[in-house]
């Protein structure tokens, strides 16, 4: 049995999980097995790109399932966010991606060591 | 759960006036859609504030009984 953090110690923990990660994506499922095609899509994306990120499992903390959602004022997951900043979910990432946006935007961070 | 493709585009046409909404049922099971949406609203907003403005328009549904949405937003050229 795990307690319920209230929304408020919940928030800021989102915030040093952001602030913590240059780039994190908040997914259900981890990157070797998303459990939503939405989710799979901005894996697939972010491994595309090359770079360095992070995952949190929303399936695995319930706090942060709900928390996210009132953090970033946005109603689904997967959410990306990149140097601290909410970008959107796998479909703005889509747009982005086309546009070569999303590229841009990793500038700076640090790619995968294969 | 999910809802009825011309509901769905009522309430963004309702929402975004001029808005050409095309819908697309990808599984054809009432619960994965795509929405395109051409609206002279977007101008000038972020991504993010786009898919706001639609997620808006749903009025909460989004997240709960709408999971399956992919939504591209586009302003006119």
């Amino acid at each position: 049995m795990s307690e319920t953090a209230t929304p408020q110690a919940t928030g800021d923990r989102i915030a040093k999980l952001v602030a913590d990660h240059p780039v994190l994506l908040f997914m259900k499922g981890t990157p070797l097995f998303p459990q939503c095609g939405f989710s799979s899509r901005a894996i697939a994306m972010l491994d595309r790109l090359g770079v360095e990120y992070d995952t949190v499992d929303v399936l695995q903390d319930m706090d942060v399932r709900q928390g996210i959602k009132e953090f970033s004022d946005w109603p689904t997951i997967p959410q990306l966010y990149v140097k601290g900043e909410f970008v959107g979910g796998s479909d703005i990432m889509m747009e982005m991606w086309e546009a070569g946006e999303l590229h841009q935007l990793m500038d700076g961070v640090p790619t995968r060591a294969e | 759960m999910g809802m009825r493709e011309d509901e769905l585009k009522t309430m963004i046409e309702a929402a975004l006036p001029g808005a050409v909404v095309t819908i697309t049922d990808l599984a054809g099971d009432n619960d994965h859609y795509s929405a395109h949406i051409v609206s002279e609203s977007f101008r000038g907003l972020t991504r993010v504030a786009q898919h706001k403005a639609v997620y808006a328009a749903l009025g909460g549904r989004m997240g709960g009984e709408l999971h399956a949405l992919q939504l591209t937003t586009v302003v006119p050229s």
